[in-house]
């Protein structure tokens, strides 16, 4: 792990020094100090601006849906953090519904898997599913690459972007996985405080503290996420979706899914895999005094009483949880349609 | 650290099996080609996609929209015991009914005498966990959800894919009478589950030896039955199961047809 960082490292020293006039301020990837290291392998996808642009342009074109109207930036909207705000389940072509809700598009190069269920293991297959899903985009890859290479614009810019203007899978999805790597959020006042630059208030260093003794076994430090499938005692969906089972048809992952990061709850609502809470009092209500004994359920919830927070813990938890928006992160100009 | 675990050993278990070849010497300059046909019937009849009806152990009458399977990891022995296995790279094949020039594996070998043909059924899990660099030509997972081998939601090939319509399925929200069968399953990657890879082994020695030679192509022919995935090991009812893809019960269905392949005659 550490060798690929280094060589990671190497290779983006490089990469600086090589092109210092052409790079100009864009600055690749780089890890926040207080991250760990990324799960992604970057080293099979150096990430350059040109790739990064491809990609980003790849994100919000509506042509990789069947009839050219959604793009992956219409369930991944940057201003709701990359979701899709408002939609309990994700809204896709011709208005079919799916059955989960749009996760973010955020610090996905520490995710070991993806999807709520963490059926794709690899960020650079995970297109795909959005792409060929009949109720997302509905189209195949071959006829996104078809659409691609007729486009006046795309042969030049994967030229640009991989040295020749042949527009393969492979290169579709790396410049894709470019642009999804830099959506990192780093940058709220958690992550401030983290690096020393910024104090907490009384409330939300007390919110802190139950925050670390209530939700940190599974919202981990510093990315909110242990990336574990747990359930987490919400009663099971109208569909009856069985998360993690369906993945690896073990028994002992009926109801799991994975943890969700904490960061940028303020524009990520509704919550959960199927968006069925509003609110973040919704939220805490139902870890205070409404955990089912549903199968699976997670050892550390107690069935019924669930977790024991206060009135006053619950207002200063939100405070807390407040200080893991990232305004940067929703308006940063690097990460919009163009 | 787990899921690495988990890797290596996977890894492992095809380093040990990819041993056997290390005292192949052969020069890759001095390969001639050989060919293995699939050549897909229906118990004593050949196989016509969409007109032909036929009829499954459990007496269902059925006809076939689509039959097409991974073939990968072709390997020779020789009758001394030595082992050929094909570069990796060159040995993926997808055949498909909907498409003749398909049927025909054709890969480079050795000139020798080969007593016994192995293949995986399927894509080993290495491969099926590969970079998408690596995953060219018949893995390259941009087929749509109709006829493409790949599912993109659970990463992984689809190794077999068998639909028809019978008038034993149940009318699906289409209208139609349709069963499918998607058979796949590597063993997963961060977790176990169902591994459907089968490695089939079929003996040349009685219906015909392959002596692949220079300037001339050697064809090994196969019959693959698919009456087998109704009825081997396990009996398979399209009116009990219309629908197989990603389940438990997908595996019985693997271990059917596993018994599909047999050696009709080698043209040397
Ligand atoms: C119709 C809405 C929709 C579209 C269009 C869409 N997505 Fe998604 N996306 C979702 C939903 C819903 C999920 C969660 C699915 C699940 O867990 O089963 C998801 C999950 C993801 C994830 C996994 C995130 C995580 O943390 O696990 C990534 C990455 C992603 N999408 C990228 C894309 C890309 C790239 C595109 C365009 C090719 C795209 N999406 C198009 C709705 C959409
Ligand atoms: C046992 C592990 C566990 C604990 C403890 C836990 N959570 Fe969760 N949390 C989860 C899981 C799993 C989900 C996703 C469940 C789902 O969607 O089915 C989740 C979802 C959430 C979500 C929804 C996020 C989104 O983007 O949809 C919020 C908010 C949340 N938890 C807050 C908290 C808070 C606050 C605490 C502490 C009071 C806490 N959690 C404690 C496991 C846990």
């Amino acid at each position: 792990m550490s060798k690929r960082f280094w060589l990671f490292s190497v290779g983006f020293i490089i990469l600086v020094s090589c092109s210092k006039d052409i790079v100009d301020q864009f600055e690749g990837f780089r890890k926040p100090s207080h991250f760990p290291e990324p799960s992604y392998a970057l080293n099979n996808n150096p990430i350059t601006k040109e790739g990064f642009e491809l990609g980003r342009k790849l994100f919000y074109e509506p042509r990789l849906s069947r009839n050219n109207t959604i793009s992956c930036g219409s369930c991944h909207i940057q201003s709701s953090a990359f979701t899709q705000h408002g939609h309990d389940v994700s809204h896709g072509i011709d208005d079919r519904l799916g059955k989960r809700n749009s996760p973010p598009i955020m610090n996905l190069a520490w995710s070991p898997s993806f999807m709520w269920d963490g059926g794709v293991f690899d960020l650079d297959l995970q297109p795909i599913a959005p792409i060929t899903a009949h109720e997302e985009m509905d189209e195949s890859v071959a006829n996104v690459l078809q659409k691609l290479k007729a486009h006046p614009d795309y042969p030049k810019l994967f030229k640009k972007a991989f040295g020749s203007e042949e527009i393969t899978t492979a290169r579709m999805m790396k410049a894709l996985s470019q642009f999804m790597i830099l959506c990192v959020s780093a940058n709220a006042k958690y992550d401030r405080v983290k690096q020393g630059k910024e104090i907490f208030t009384a409330d939300e260093q007390a919110g802190y503290t139950v925050f670390q003794q209530k939700c940190s076994n599974c919202h981990a430090e510093p990315l909110l996420t242990d990336f574990s499938f747990r359930n987490n005692g919400i009663a099971i969906g109208t569909n009856n979706d069985e998360g993690r089972y369906l993945v690896t048809l073990n028994p002992a992952d009926k109801y799991k899914f994975k943890v969700p990061s904490l960061r940028n709850l303020s524009y990520t609502a509704p919550y959960m895999h199927d968006g069925r809470f509003y609110t973040l009092d919704a939220v805490i209500d139902h870890y205070r005094s409404r955990v089912q004994n549903t199968p699976n359920l997670d050892p550390s919830l107690q069935p019924g009483q669930g977790i024991a927070i206060s009135d006053d813990e619950k207002t200063k938890l939100i405070a807390f949880l407040k200080t893991l928006d990232d305004k940067d992160f929703i308006t940063n100009r690097l990460l919009s349609e163009q | 650290m787990k899921k690495y675990v988990f890797m290596a050993s996977v890894a492992m278990l095809f380093i040990v099996s990819c041993k056997k070849d290390v005292n192949d010497t052969s020069d890759e300059s001095e390969l001639v080609p050989l060919s293995v046909e699939f050549d897909n019937i229906v118990g004593g009849q050949n196989l016509f996609l969409n007109t032909v009806t036929y009829t499954n152990g459990a007496g269902e009458d059925f006809n076939v929209s689509m039959f097409q399977y991974f073939i990968s990891n072709i390997s020779l022995r020789r009758a001394d015991g030595t082992e050929y296995v094909v570069n990796q790279d060159s040995s993926y094949f997808l055949i498909r009914e909907s498409d003749a020039a398909t049927r025909f594996a054709r890969v480079k070998v050795p000139e020798g005498d080969y007593r016994q043909l192995s293949f995986i059924l399927g894509v080993d899990s290495l491969r099926s966990t590969m970079d998408i660099t690596k995953r060219t030509g018949v893995l390259d997972p941009s087929g749509g959800m109709e006829d493409g081998m790949y599912w993109g939601w659970n990463s992984g090939y689809i190794f077999v894919k068998f639909e028809g319509i019978s008038p034993s399925a149940p009318v699906d929200p289409s209208g139609q009478r349709k069963f499918r069968y998607h058979i796949g399953g590597f063993g997963g990657y961060s977790a176990p589950t169902i591994n459907n890879i089968k490695k089939i082994t079929i003996d040349l020695s009685a219906s015909g030896i392959a002596r692949p030679r220079k300037g001339r192509n050697a064809n090994i022919h196969l019959m693959v039955d698919l009456l087998k995935i109704f009825n081997n090991s396990n009996n398979l009812s399209i009116a009990t199961n219309p629908t197989v893809m990603f389940s438990d019960f997908s595996t019985n269905i693997a271990n059917n047809y596993t018994a599909m392949f047999y050696h009709d005659h080698t043209e040397n």
